[in-house]
């Protein structure tokens, strides 16, 4: 790893350790960006962390984290909730992930560790995942009765409601949501890498080709097409300008017709010689 | 009155129960969220027996401003100054694990000068943050006068992040790749000389008038003391952690950028008290100033910013010149740089203990992804055992040992 990024003990061995010690329990390790994180089941989460806390050459004594992720593309269980847990006596960090949906529960870490009561609150409250064997399980960080879950990718940034405060009711009140403006968000991917959307206009043409397509005639395309037009005669003589009749000087030019015997009466069609002289 | 004391001279409690105890029942108080010595908008409900706290249930939220869903919108470059916003006491520390995450995921190498500058101005921040945090911990407690000078020391780091970055509290001064502009010669022996001078005089004039003062101790030995177990079982980090004994702190465990090559001690307390971690955040203070005066011992010259031109861009002078360097200013400020797909979590010590990043890319220039892990949030979770059995008048000491701050704590 090039980067300066917090550099602990390697990750050899703990794969095959933690296999040992959970069985059939771990669905998928992962090894990925010099981090390990292992795929468990849900349902028995709860023996999956005490193993990976008590058995000697994993011990991961504490829970830093956890954080929910919401992957709206997977259908069933769209919810990763993740453990971040740390060994202070080997210096390791490992990730646990469960998958979940918002209606089953995922087993409640409080029993091992207090300090998921509120780190499981938060993801109810962003996400909607219920923890069961949490005895608190309120919101945490959004208002006071309020209603859906923020941070999954359905809910829309600038949310559903505002607040302010009126005077003539003399408390907060709620309305919806009125943007003065709307929300500035540009992608600036290039059209030509992953665009998803339509630019104006774009209907009318047809669909782009693939980066790097040919071009609609190939190069000998191009000659065979022009030799069928005017037969190209190989000639053995270089093009020279040595003569007037290589260079075609004194020759008319192409578009020279008769010249006006008057230069400075200008024929006008349709009208008579010299009349609207005057007009 | 002597008519009063003749009348009840010969009662007995039992007898009549105007007189003697009373029976009274728990009485449920708000303290904040506007209060002076919650540290911003911290609502604590607290359940009271008298004066003796019975039961605190901390509600935050309070200034939750749903960073991690504004992340999710906006560019790597762009998400960057969110993180400045979030602990506006250390800003810099705040950006410190993020860029570190960005890195690990491009993988990215940061040339030396750049680390060493991270790590310097890391521990300005440091320095910092503690004394704001000393200062009002003090002031929680009942002393006025080391506060004020302790906010002399501030000001002076205020300027040095000011004359580094162009401003004083926000100052999006680390990028991926490296730090944003170089920090001038001048600035350099400034910061050598205040740390020679100014820092030493002032920080151990105000510290001896608190450190072995009676009243102070008072206030603060055994009050809240948390076992090793404790704070292991609780996700306590920091300075929480090293004052119950711990001796674990993340530059020294996980050393990231330049932090292998520093020589430094990591200070513990013995009893998991206030007193304690009032202790080891004021010897940490000593020790940040012996990092920085190293890092300016050793830090080489040559570029402050990866050279890769796909991620950091090029200054504006070399833009003015050469057309692929405008080609790339404008790609880089418009769309981004697109990071390979993958997930870290990457935790650096904050002043206030692990503060974390885990970030979810998806291979495009976004985020997919990005939770930040607050080191407030397992600190005042804690607040109810720790304050248990203790004076109604003892949360604030508790509070201001923990170092709380509530941009950080609601996000």
């Amino acid at each position: 790893m090039r980067a300066p990024a917090p550099a602990y003990v390697a990750n050899d061995g703990v794969i095959d350790t933690a296999r040992a010690a959970l069985g059939d329990k771990l669905l998928a390790p992962v090894e990925a960006v010099g981090e390990v994180a292992l795929h468990v089941d849900r349902a028995s989460l709860v023996e999956t962390m005490v193993a990976l806390r008590d058995t000697p050459g994993l011990e991961y004594q504490q829970l830093m984290e956890i954080a929910g992720v919401d992957y709206p593309d997977r259908g069933v269980d769209r919810f990763e909730v993740v453990y971040c847990l740390l060994s202070l006596t080997r210096n390791h960090r490992i990730r646990v992930h469960v998958q979940t949906d918002d209606e089953k529960p995922v087993p409640s870490v409080t029993g091992i560790w207090p300090v998921a009561g509120w780190l499981e609150r938060e993801v109810y409250d962003m996400y909607g995942v219920l923890f069961s064997g949490n005895g608190d399980l309120r919101r945490i960080l959004t208002d006071y009765g309020f209603r859906g879950h923020p941070q999954r990718k359905d809910f829309p940034l600038s949310g559903y409601v505002e607040l302010r405060y009126s005077e003539e009711a003399k408390r907060v009140v709620y309305e919806p949501v009125a943007l003065a403006q709307d929300f500035r968000t540009f992608d600036f991917m290039s059209p030509w890498e992953g665009a998803e959307y339509v630019l104006p206009g774009d209907e009318k043409a047809k669909l782009p080709e693939e980066k790097g397509a040919p071009t609609p005639l190939k190069a000998d395309e191009v000659v065979k097409a022009d030799a069928a037009a005017s037969p190209k005669q190989a000639s053995s003589q270089p093009k020279t300008t040595d003569s007037t009749a290589q260079s075609g000087a004194g020759k008319a030019g192409p578009d020279a017709g008769d010249k006006p015997a008057n230069l400075d009466v200008v024929a006008l069609k349709g009208a008579g010689t010299g009349g609207g002289q005057n007009q | 009155m002597t008519e009063y004391l003749d009348q009840i001279e010969h009662r007995l409690d039992g007898e009549d129960p105007e007189v003697g105890d009373v029976e009274i029942q728990n009485y449920t108080i708000n303290f904040g969220p506007q209060h002076p010595a919650a540290h911003g908008v911290l609502r604590l409900v607290m359940e009271l027996d008298g004066e003796i706290v019975e039961r605190v249930d901390p509600h935050v939220g309070l200034l939750h401003r749903g960073t991690e869903k504004l992340i999710e919108y906006k560019t790597y470059t762009q998400a960057l100054p969110y993180f400045d916003r979030l602990d506006y006491c250390s800003p810099l520390c705040m950006e410190h694990s993020y860029v570190l995450a960005v890195e690990k995921l491009l993988d990215l190498e940061v040339p030396l000068r750049a680390q060493y500058l991270r790590v310097l101005f890391a521990e300005l921040t440091r320095i910092s943050n503690h004394m704001l945090n000393l200062g009002s911990h003090v002031m929680d407690v009942g002393a006025m006068t080391p506060n004020l000078w302790l906010f002399e020391i501030r000001e002076d780091c205020m300027n040095f992040f000011e004359r580094v970055s162009g401003a004083r509290m926000h100052s999006a001064y680390f990028r991926p790749g490296g730090v944003h502009q170089d920090a001038p010669l001048k600035l350099l022996t400034d910061i050598a000389d205040w740390l020679d001078t100014r820092l030493p005089r002032l920080f151990e004039d105000a510290i001896s008038l608190v450190a072995d003062n009676r009243i102070f101790k008072q206030r603060n030995v055994d009050i809240a003391t948390v076992s090793r177990d404790d704070a292991i079982k609780w996700g306590f980090s920091g300075p929480m952690i090293r004052g119950s004994g711990i001796a674990w702190d993340l530059r020294k465990a996980q050393p990231y950028d330049v932090y292998a090559k520093m020589d430094f001690e990591v200070p513990v307390g013995t009893r998991g008290d206030c007193y304690d971690r009032f202790m080891v955040r004021v010897e940490e203070v000593r020790q940040s100033a012996r990092i920085m005066k190293q890092c300016l011992r050793d830090m080489p010259e040559g570029p402050i910013a990866s050279l890769d031109r796909k991620v950091v861009p090029p200054k504006r002078a070399e833009m003015k010149r050469s057309m692929e360097a405008l080609i790339h200013h404008f790609k880089l400020y418009t769309e981004g740089y697109h990071v390979p797909p993958g997930d870290v979590y990457v935790a650096t010590e904050s002043p206030k203990g692990e503060f974390g990043v885990y970030l979810v890319a998806d291979g495009t220039n976004k985020p997919y992804r990005c939770k930040i892990r607050p080191t407030a949030f397992s600190h005042l979770q804690a607040m109810d055992f720790m304050a248990k059995g203790h004076m109604l008048a003892d949360t604030t000491a508790i509070l201001g040992a923990m170092d709380i701050v509530f941009g950080e704590c609601d996000r």
